[in-house]
């Protein structure tokens, strides 16, 4: 029996194998209800579903086959909020235990006094954070009514000074770059202090608005490029034309 | 074909298409539709908190759709404003696409499309289905499909495909029959189906052919105008 399946299993193997490099190499956009690939062997991800032999999109995005799994990457549309993403919000109100935060998605986020890093008294919270003041937050736990946050770790907390602009947040991934390697050449370009949030909110803040400008208009650039394979070394290139 | 169509169109041929996605930027979601002189222009908003808070539903979030014609988009003035009919094509359009939404992951939400018709040459509902479908499509809600209207007329006793203002007021004969129906784009679904007019049951199974052959072109330009915006 186990022999069948691995005889069964390494026949489809090969047939696998070359749709899934030919389909891997090149990402393509694929709408909601179109059949990425077909066979057994695939695992459906996110935004993708299986469909007796098929595995069918979702939602509509960029469709990648990495091994196995079978995934669609959002090109567009809100914010979905997800456990420990680090997110930029407005304070909204504040209530006796914590502060009520604006992060642009469905659902207001909640910033519990004690997930704040130093002692705070309950009747001094606006010396903290006011209403209208900005932070970036880590998404801490996502219950059935309501979003926690934290600002315990590094680069969190109240953002003072500097500006913020938003971006679709379907492009944060590209912005970021693996391992960040994408922000780290805007920051260490431009030389300015930046904080990306999931959310598509993004924080600068230099000694200078030129500076401040041009790592603005970079980000813009890059959220605009989203198609483009090998952003980061076309970036360096940018970089020494403007 | 004995009749001819007023147009001078076969009584397969639609008007011609156009699509476009992205059309609104300030919202999630847009896009265009049009079939020749009718235009139909949706945004999709969400999903987002909904209010009043009593219409949450903490299950599932729910669709809601606004339809309405613009002012100047008909001959005669459309005074502005919620009406008998465009409240009434606005929740047709709604369960038109709620089979095939996927939106119960977020709970105590809303998604907002809004559809308007800056130019009205008859077929306004289905546009504005297509239209919808492509602008959910790009807001990136989960869905199980694409969506693709089509109208099919009866003027005197001939079928037709789409149908626009001067084959809806047709009168000679039997008179005209406007068939709108909506099909879920890669399974046998339909989630609208209306008439308005007479057509004999024997009729019908032909006019659906005839929809589901149109539908299969519409959905084509769907697939095309998503793919080409990101492009």
């Amino acid at each position: 029996m186990r022999n069948k399946i691995n005889e069964a299993h390494e026949a489809e193997e090969d047939t696998v194998s070359e749709v899934g490099e030919a389909l891997s190499s090149k990402r393509h956009v694929v709408v909601p209800g179109e059949i990425i690939v077909s066979g057994d062997d695939y695992l459906p991800g996110e935004g993708v579903r299986r469909e007796s032999d098929n595995v069918v999109a979702n939602r509509f995005g960029l469709a990648e086959v990495i091994g196995r799994v079978v995934k669609v990457i959002p090109l567009s549309g809100a914010y979905i909020p997800r456990r420990n993403n680090v997110v930029l919000g407005r304070v909204t109100d504040i209530t006796f235990n914590g502060w009520l935060v604006d992060i642009d998605c469905p659902g207001n986020a909640f910033l519990p006094i004690a997930e704040s890093p130093r002692f705070i008294n309950q009747y001094e919270m606006d010396q903290f954070l006011a209403i209208g003041d900005v932070l970036a937050g880590k998404i801490w736990s996502i219950k059935g009514r309501g979003i926690d946050l934290t600002i315990k770790g590094k680069g969190l907390g109240k953002l003072e000074g500097g500006f913020i602009f938003r971006i679709n947040p379907s492009r944060v991934p590209r912005i970021i770059g693996r391992e960040g390697s994408m922000i780290n050449l805007i920051k260490d370009e431009t030389g300015c202090q930046i904080t990306v949030g999931q959310n598509g909110w993004i924080w600068v803040n230099g000694d200078s608005s030129d500076k401040v400008m041009r790592a603005r208009r970079a980000i813009e650039y890059v959220a605009e490029k989203v198609h483009i394979d090998g952003l980061t070394e076309h970036m360096e290139e940018w970089f020494t034309k403007n | 074909m004995t009749l001819k169509r007023p147009s001078g169109r076969k009584a397969n041929e639609m008007r011609p298409i156009v699509t476009k996605v992205g059309v609104v930027p300030n919202a999630d979601g847009s896009a265009m539709f049009g079939f020749g002189n009718t235009i139909a222009i949706a945004a999709v908003y969400g999903p987002r908190q909904l209010h009043p808070q009593h219409m949450q539903d903490p299950s599932t979030g729910i669709l809601r759709v606004n339809y309405d014609l613009l002012s100047f988009s008909v001959s005669d003035r459309k005074k502005p404003g919620p009406s008998r009919r465009s409240q009434e094509i606005s929740k047709v359009i709604e369960w038109a696409l709620l089979p095939v939404l996927d939106i119960k992951e977020f709970p105590n939400t809303v998604v907002d499309v809004q559809v308007y018709i800056p130019q009205a040459d008859a077929s306004t509902r289905v546009a504005a289905i297509n239209a919808a479908a492509l602008a959910l499509a790009h807001a990136g809600i989960p869905m199980r499909d694409l969506v693709s209207a089509v109208s099919i007329g009866k003027l005197d006793s001939d079928l037709v495909v789409d149908v626009d203002k001067e084959e809806e007021d047709f009168e000679e004969g039997e008179g005209a029959t406007d068939f709108p129906l909506a099909k879920v784009s890669n399974s046998d679904e339909f989630t609208l189906l209306q008439l308005d007019g007479k057509i004999p049951p024997e009729k019908i199974k032909e006019a659906l052919d005839m929809g589901v052959e149109a539908c299969k072109e519409i959905y084509e330009a769907q697939k095309k105008a998503l793919k080409e915006m990101m492009a």
